[in-house]
């Protein structure tokens, strides 16, 4: 079963064409790895599944809705963890799950029990009163992802979830990764570390706002001939005319 | 849903470092300080006399100009040039000019005398009235001397009493004009500037994104914001009153309900307002300079400090839109004149069309895709 | 010929700096249109509706005899621009509701028999009331009413030829047509550059406070004091475009003349830009974010400004408290000058407390400001 669908979707911003008419499938249960080098569309790509921003033509489904059309209900069946850290600095730790908690509508004890897991899962215990911008940067990544699976959403979009940290950190960060996976979590990352394309069940390259390649890390390399995923990707970059951004 | 979003924008309100100190202290400074600024009282006018008749005659009037209690004599200048030189250097603001022949075109050629005031009216109002205070006096003085050297023709003359009364502010204590004023201004000020910051600080921060990718709804989500703006306007307003009754015993004429009933619908306008400035804005920068440049002129042509009477008919039409007007008029008709609900239908009625307006496009504004 | 212009490396930094901030400040179109399309806007308003003259008051009248003398006098209340027939009173039970429904803002109530009063006992009562509400207000029209019947009774005393009669002639001086504008543009002028420079200036640099650029720039050879002049120069800049676009306006759509100087009226102005940014500075010293900085600047000093600067209510007037207060505020003297360089006329000899002052005022915020700067570096 398909929980994520595109077809052609197309993303324009003036003249400037971001997403070029992508399509593509993420079946239920998938770690599903969104690859491309940095301005080649795949943070477009994510809003759009996630309602965040709308499609300039094509069309997309996400969780059996319609992303233009039924945005809102898509909303309640997916996580998000954003690029940019977005949780609240002003907010402490327990109360930022509270608070993302509560927009799901989870009911009052049931996000006091699973705070006191969680936490104690992620050895915040003695965080629990911390403001979060005091919070280092791969706990605060960690967080940001607890906070986005929190709900039990049936797809969680990840973008660039590990930018910027150590790699004993990122490998810590896919365990977690991997623990929602199997709660039935379908998985949606973006990522341009190759190390981490190894992980995920099925991978896209995509080159200058379309979808090159799309196929499991092992059948890429096969096909490719390359020894690893990183390989794989630089032979696809090498196509790219846009600059870097 | 909603009891999550509003814990979470007052505790942000709470651990600001700065707001709660603004939220407390700006109203007291302000209510403490300014309503001794405002006195337009002209009194201790300062007035230079050229008096070129040097009479017993002319010196008699300027004692009884600097007796009247208005007038400061600042100097007895040689000539016209010379009193101006005072006028220039603002150390005086009238002029009066006495004749040489004075006295006997008063006394013995009996063919009446004549003077010249002369007014600094770069400030238009106070130029004017110290101008007619002094003919005032003048005509005072032409009476006594009629009174003292009574003739034939002077044995009737009319004289029309003329008695003012000032409702509502009998002894015309500027205080009672401007707390009223100064309440609605705070209200104005915190009640729209924090807003008009709030959602689009959000969206610098990136943590709109978060907020729009959860499935709460639009209203909801504005809902949360407006409350604690409502319940820091009560909060002012309270604190207005307090300040009101304890440092300058004022009390409304009518009831604190009506005031209360009314400034809550005022504080969803402007917040409300706030709140849609904050969607249209792309930066915090940006919401301040567009909701300080609507502020200042709401302010400023709402009858808050200068009469609407006066404005050009195009003035007026705006001063309709301006939800300012109707509050200023609500919180001096109910605090001076004790007007109740049913004088007030029509503000009423403004008031809530504002709050519909603004609130409802604070929703549609906000958008949850970009 | 090509000149090998040797520029001091500081130099070079400096104006790359103020390139950037230029960029910086450009991009952002909204603002640009919005700090360029204020002043316009506000010295319109405030030129045109903004007036404590007082005209067209609705009066209403309490007149039970209705003869000669109350027709008269109320033909020449009418006459007069001060005040326009809201109709008549039939008892003075009504003279209250008038009030609370807003229909006149004057009662002119005549006693019984005016008239019949005047001319045999020569003495007759006329009550003006007035809603004193906004005692500014009523004060003014309670004057200019009793002035149109002062002038009444003159005109009967010259028809009886009464003896001692003093006429006094009135001259307004600077502003004979009595206009708001000349009390208010120097006030507005004050206002705006006063509130835009310093607002600019302090969320400027909290933002890169608050982004966490300000460190990088710190950590960079430039010297604190080039980084604050670049951050400076744009809105000084801006700021003199609104100079200029204000006293164009003033000049050409008010009528406001520049009565003295140019020259000194321009230079005295730019002094107090200076002021302003240098308050803009001291203000982004003292908060750690673009909200607080905003709050102050534009919020904070926006009431002293509108009270206590001499541009709403007369300084003179005040408690001496106040009096004492409205000294700090650069407005103040800002205000105070202006009115004797542009609206008097005066030399710039008669200015020259208000340019020391504000001399100073500039000196001493942007020694006390790069001193905190400093005290952040180490």
């Amino acid at each position: 079963m398909n929980v994520i669908k595109a077809e052609n979707l197309t993303k324009r911003f003036g003249n400037f064409t971001a997403v070029d008419a992508i399509s593509f499938e993420v079946k239920k249960g998938e770690i599903f790895g969104f690859l491309g080098a940095n301005g080649a569309g795949k943070t477009t790509a994510m809003r759009m599944l996630c309602g965040l921003s709308s499609p300039t033509s094509g069309r997309g489904e996400v969780a059996g809705f319609d992303i233009e059309k039924q945005s809102e209900k898509i909303k309640s069946s997916i996580g998000y963890m954003s690029q940019k850290f977005s949780l609240y600095g002003d907010l402490k730790v327990y109360e930022n799950i509270r608070l993302f908690a509560g927009i799901y509508g989870m009911p009052e004890k049931k996000i006091k029990v699973r705070t006191d897991e969680l936490l104690e899962k992620l050895g915040f215990q003695k965080e629990r009163n911390t403001l979060v911008k005091s919070l280092p940067l791969g706990w605060k990544q960690k967080l940001s992802f607890s906070v986005a699976v929190f709900h039990d959403p049936q797809i969680v979009f990840l973008d660039e979830p590990t930018g910027g940290v150590d790699p004993s950190a990122r490998r810590q960060f896919w365990e977690m990764i991997y623990e929602a996976s199997s709660r039935g979590i379908t998985v949606f990352v973006t990522t341009h570390y190759m190390d981490e394309a190894e992980y995920c069940h099925r991978v896209s390259i995509m080159v200058d706002g379309k979808i090159e390649v799309l196929d499991s890390p092992s059948n890429l390399k096969k096909i490719y001939s390359a020894a690893s995923m990183d390989e794989v990707f630089h032979r696809m970059a090498r196509k790219a005319v846009r600059n870097e951004t | 849903m909603i009891k999550y979003l509003i814990e979470k924008e007052f505790k942000q309100i709470f651990r600001n470092r700065f707001l709660p100190r603004l939220i407390l202290g700006f109203p007291c400074i302000t209510l403490l300080l300014m309503p001794w600024a405002a006195n337009f009282e002209v009194k201790n006018i300062n007035i230079s006399i050229v008096d070129n008749d040097h009479s017993s005659c002319s010196r008699r009037l300027a004692d009884k100009i600097v007796s009247s209690g208005y007038f400061k004599l600042i100097d007895i200048a040689e000539n016209y040039a010379a009193a101006l030189e005072n006028i220039e250097l603002d150390s005086s603001d009238v002029i009066l000019e006495i004749p040489d022949n004075f006295e006997s075109d008063l006394t013995v050629t009996d063919k009446g005398a004549s003077l010249m005031i002369s007014s600094n009216a770069v400030n238009g109002t106070k130029g004017a009235l110290s101008a007619s205070y002094l003919a005032g006096i003048i005509r005072d003085f032409s009476a006594e001397l009629r009174r003292e050297n009574p003739s034939p023709q002077s044995a009737f003359i009319p004289v029309i009493n003329i008695i003012p009364q000032y409702r509502f502010n009998p002894n015309l204590d500027y205080k009672i004009f401007m707390v009223p004023a100064l309440m609605v201004m705070l209200l104005t000020m915190l009640c729209g500037f924090l807003p008009a910051l709030n959602i689009v600080g959000e969206k610098e921060a990136g943590t709109m994104e978060q907020i729009n990718v959860t499935p709460v709804k639009k209203h909801i989500f504005i809902l949360a914001k407006l409350i604690p703006y409502w319940v820091i306007g009560f909060f002012i307003l309270t604190l207005g009153f307090g300040i009101a009754f304890f440092v300058y015993s004022l009390m409304p004429a009518g009831s604190f309900l009506t005031i209360y009933v009314f400034s809550s619908i005022y504080v969803l306008i402007v917040s409300g307002f706030g709140l849609v400035i904050s969607n249209y804005s792309k930066t915090m920068q940006q919401g301040m300079f567009v909701m300080y440049f609507f502020i200042l002129i709401l302010i400023l042509i709402s009858g808050m400090f200068t009469p609407v009477n006066s404005m050009p008919w195009w003035a007026k039409i705006i001063t309709v839109l301006n939800p300012l007007k109707y509050f200023i008029e609500v919180m001096r008709s109910v605090y001076l004149m004790g007007s109740g609900f049913t004088d007030l239908f029509i503000q009423f009625i403004a008031l809530c069309v504002f709050a519909v307006i603004f609130n409802v496009w604070a929703v549609l504004s906000y958008s949850k895709k970009s | 010929m090509k000149h090998d212009l040797k520029m001091p490396p500081d130099m070079i930094q400096l104006l790359s700096f103020i390139k950037k901030e230029f960029y910086h400040i450009l991009r952002d179109k909204r603002t640009i249109l919005i700090l360029l399309v204020m002043p316009v806007i506000q010295i319109i308003l405030f030129g045109f509706a903004i007036t404590t003259e007082i005209k067209n008051n609705k009066i209403v009248i309490l007149d039970p005899s209705r003869d000669i003398a109350t027709s008269r006098i109320v033909r020449q209340l009418v006459e007069s621009e001060y005040f326009e027939l809201a109709g008549y009173l039939k008892s003075d039970k009504d003279i209250e509701k008038v009030f609370i429904n807003h229909e006149a803002e004057l009662v002119i109530v005549f006693a019984d028999k005016f008239s019949e009063n005047l001319m045999h006992t020569g003495k007759a009562d006329i009550q003006i009331i007035a809603d004193a509400s906004d005692p500014n207000t009523a004060v003014s029209l309670f004057n200019y009413a009793s002035g149109v019947i002062s002038y009444y009774q003159q005109e009967l005393m010259n028809e009886n030829n009464v003896p001692y009669q003093i006429t006094s002639g009135i001259r307004l001086l600077y502003n004979p047509g009595m206009k708001g504008a000349y009390n208010f543009v120097p006030g507005v002028m004050g206002m705006i550059l006063m509130l835009i420079c310093a607002m600019m200036t302090s969320i400027a640099i909290v933002r890169e406070k608050e982004t966490g650029t300000m460190e990088v720039l710190l950590v960079s050879p430039m010297r604190p004091i080039l980084i604050i002049i670049s951050k400076a120069v744009p809105y000084f800049i801006l700021s003199s475009v609104n100079l200029t676009t204000t006293l164009m306006l003033s000049v050409f759509v008010l009528g406001v003349p520049v009565a003295g100087s140019l020259f000194w009226l321009v230079l005295f102005s730019v002094v107090f830009i200076f002021v302003s940014l240098s308050l803009g500075l001291l203000v982004s010293t003292i908060t750690e974010t673009q909200v607080a900085a905003m709050l102050i600047s534009g919020m904070t000093l926006m009431m002293p400004v509108l009270m206590l600067s001499g541009m709403m209510f007369p300084i003179e007037n005040m408690p001496k408290f106040l009096q004492w207060l409205s000294h700090i505020i650069p407005a103040r003297w800002y205000i105070a000058g202006v009115r004797k360089l542009m609206i008097k006329g005066l030399g710039v000899t008669s200015v020259l407390k208000e340019f020391a002052i504000l001399g100073g005022m500039a000196v001493i915020l942007i020694t006390v400001s790069l001193k905190k700067f400093k005290k952040r570096l180490e």
